[in-house]
């Protein structure tokens, strides 16, 4: 698949900090990719760097194949919408939008079609006069959308795109969005702190910490299979467990927990070797607190001690805590109402937390602190 | 009931408004619709209805927009538009420099250097001009010195002069109210005019100076009036022919002594200002922004 965005090795340096650490990242054509990190991970610098606000301290950028690096921000293919969306206060929605169209070839003839075509895309037709005040925070957004659009970009930057809307609007603009892509089937670079922002817009999902790219997948790929405890953590993942690879058997490892329990998981990363000491994860979804040992034999099962509940509607979680002390999180839908069926666990009583094998994920020595 | 409390704690406003402002233009009013007496003071009036109807208490009005008190009148509207021209030229990119260039830990000191010529007497500063401008002065020998020019050049008593000081008398106030625009300018903005293809040129023009109109309207209105009025600098630095609207008036009160005209030459200037004020207030609503004076 043709790329659209190629960045090789780029590294941005402020005085003494590298603020983006030697990334590389290929976003293809027609994707709607999301960079996501905590504050201050690079994110944005990342951003404003294929935006060409920033220059690279080392590496290259190539855009639709074409080094960009050096090249100032209007001559690349690719338009930012900004976090606040930076509207000129001072002009109309119709003179936001036709703002960049003057340094575009072709005469101004063709100038209010395009503003309207671009207001229309973004369903703000009628609201040419107004001023951005005037606006409500979706529709402001809406305006740096058509202004960025109306150039015609082969990548559209989008910084936080969702962070300066009501919590209520913000589901109904992520789809709006994708849909907006989808439309004109052109690259949306995004960047997020929000993990379901992420997981529900982008196709790709690039996680970063600290200026650098710690995974990249889809959605569902960071999601379930998380390469470090970082991007695990990032995702809602508390759980983790040390154990030993006691054999590797026909692509089935067998994993010893410090219990002395014994556990066979499918799919190992290919680097393990028997005696290798290893992390491994299960998302709290996945695990499960029972009174009784389960009787599937395949289950893998620690036994806990039931530290808390907190129920918190649509589902509950309990925390729980091992044999040595540590402290695992699960989360068990209310499929069944608790006022129905209230549940025999207690705080301070004895119970088993278990999980189906296949939910292990051996996380990668990127344990890089 | 409520009313009447508003009232009482208004008072001291009304107090001080009447006895300083109120009071004052009232006696200037009465005193610019009379007629000078002939060893000075005041003439005394001794048929009122005469006086009216016949139009006599125009007579000061009417004399001051006459042959030669017009010329001076439009000289130092002329010079008051070029010193408000020329600041707004120095002031401007010197704001910009202190507001969105300057390292942030210079700035205050930056800043500083603007408003310490307040520190010394408007007066004391002028002399001092003086001294720099006259033709042994310390400008005309560096301009001796370096061989610029081989005699000294004729700057004091001139109204180059008097124009150099107003400019630097008025520079700070024309630097401030532009540096606080510029200072809230949000920068993003510009980023944005950027990437959307604008160059430094055309994002100064349509960005920048539009969202810092206020600043320069403010810069303009607190700049152009006192050099209508003033008097000083083309009394210390002007010749003989420098005479402005502010020595015109002062000169009515002190060596003239006819009050009465002098009187009615400050009052037609306190309205020309007031149209600005007035002016600029409306400008000012209009986009919504804050009244700075
Ligand atoms: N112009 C700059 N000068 C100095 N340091 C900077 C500059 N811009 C960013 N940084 C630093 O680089 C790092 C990354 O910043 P960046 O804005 O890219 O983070 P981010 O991931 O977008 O965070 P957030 O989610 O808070 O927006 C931060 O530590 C920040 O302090
Ligand atoms: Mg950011």
């Amino acid at each position: 698949m043709p790329l659209s965005v190629e960045i090789r090795r780029v590294t941005k340096r402020f005085s003494d900090v590298a603020a983006v650490n030697e990334v590389s990242l290929d976003i293809r054509r027609g994707e709607l990719f999301a960079l996501l990190g905590p504050s201050g991970c690079g994110k944005t610098t990342l951003l404003r760097m294929v935006g060409g606000l920033e220059t690279p301290s080392a590496g290259t950028i190539h855009i639709e194949g074409i080094d960009v690096t050096e090249v100032p921000p209007h001559l690349r293919p690719a338009h930012m919408v900004f976090q606040q969306y930076a509207l000129f206060p001072h002009l109309t929605v119709a003179d936001n939008v036709a703002f960049g169209l003057r340094y575009k070839n072709g005469g101004r003839a063709g100038w209010s079609t395009k503003v309207k075509e671009a207001l229309d895309l973004v369903r703000l037709a009628g609201m040419e006069k107004r001023l951005p005040h005037q606006l409500s925070g979706g529709q402001r957004q809406r305006v740096a959308l058509a202004r960025a659009l109306v150039l015609e970009p082969k990548v559209l930057l989008l910084d936080e795109p969702l962070a300066a809307l009501d919590p209520q609007l913000r589901e109904e603009v992520q789809v709006e969005l994708k849909h907006l892509q989808r439309t004109l089937g052109i690259s949306f670079l995004f960047v997020t702190h929000d993990r379901e922002e992420a997981l529900g817009m982008s196709d790709r999902v690039a996680v970063m910490r600290h200026g650098r790219v710690e995974q990249v997948g889809t959605p569902a790929e960071i999601f379930e299979r998380p390469a470090t405890r970082f991007t695990a953590e990032f995702l809602g993942a508390t759980s983790f467990f040390t154990a030993e690879v006691a054999s590797l058997v026909d692509g089935v490892a067998t994993l010893r927990l410090p219990a002395g329990l014994d556990l066979q998981v499918p799919r190992p990363d290919a680097s393990l070797r028997p005696g290798d000491r290893i992390d491994f994860v299960v998302r709290p979804e996945k695990l499960r607190v029972r009174v009784e040992r389960p009787a599937e034999a395949e289950m893998a099962v620690v036994p806990v001690t039931v530290e808390e509940s907190i129920y918190q509607g649509m589902g509950t979680t309990w925390i729980v805590r091992g044999p040595a002390g540590e402290r695992f999180v699960a989360w068990e839908q209310n499929a069944a109402s608790v006022l129905d069926e209230p549940s025999a666990l207690r705080p301070g009583g004895a119970a088993f937390l278990c999980w189906h094998p296949r939910h292990t994920v051996v996380l990668g020595g990127g344990g890089d602190a | 009931m409520r009313r009447r409390g508003t009232w009482l704690l208004l008072l001291p406003t009304w107090l001080v408004l009447g006895m300083f402002f109120l009071v004052p233009l009232v006696l200037t009013l009465v005193l610019s619709l009379r007629q000078r007496g002939v060893y000075g003071g005041v003439a005394p009036i001794p048929d009122l209805g005469a006086y009216v109807t016949s139009g006599s208490f125009l007579g000061n009005y009417a004399r001051s927009f006459a042959g030669i008190y017009a010329g001076i009148g439009w000289r130092s509207l002329w010079m008051a538009v070029l010193t408000t021209a020329l600041t707004l030229a120095i002031g401007y990119p010197v704001a910009y420099a202190l507001a969105l260039r300057a390292p942030r830990r210079w700035k205050d000191l930056l800043l500083g250097l603007v408003v310490v010529p307040f520190w010394t007497s408007f007066l004391i500063r002028t002399y001092a001009w003086m001294f720099l401008l006259r033709t042994e002065g310390l400008v005309n020998r560096l301009l001796l010195g370096t061989g610029a020019v081989d005699r000294p050049l004729e700057i004091l008593y001139t109204e180059l002069a008097v124009m150099i000081g107003l400019v630097y008398g008025e520079l700070p106030f024309m630097i401030l109210p532009l540096y606080a625009s510029l200072e809230k300018l949000d920068r993003t903005l510009l980023e944005a005019a950027a990437d959307l293809g604008a160059g430094r040129v055309s994002s100064f023009w349509r960005v920048t100076v539009p969202l810092t109109a206020p600043g320069i309207a403010a810069g303009i209105v607190l700049v152009f009036i006192p050099s209508l009025g003033q008097f000083v600098v083309s009394d210390l630095l002007g010749g003989a022919r420098s005479m402005l609207l502010g020595n015109l008036i002062q000169n009515q009160f002190a060596v003239a002594r006819n009050q009465p005209f002098g009187a009615a030459l400050a009052f037609e200037l306190m309205a020309a200002v007031l149209l600005l004020l007035l002016a600029y207030a409306f400008y000012m609503k209009r986009k919504g922004e804050e009244v700075l004076l």
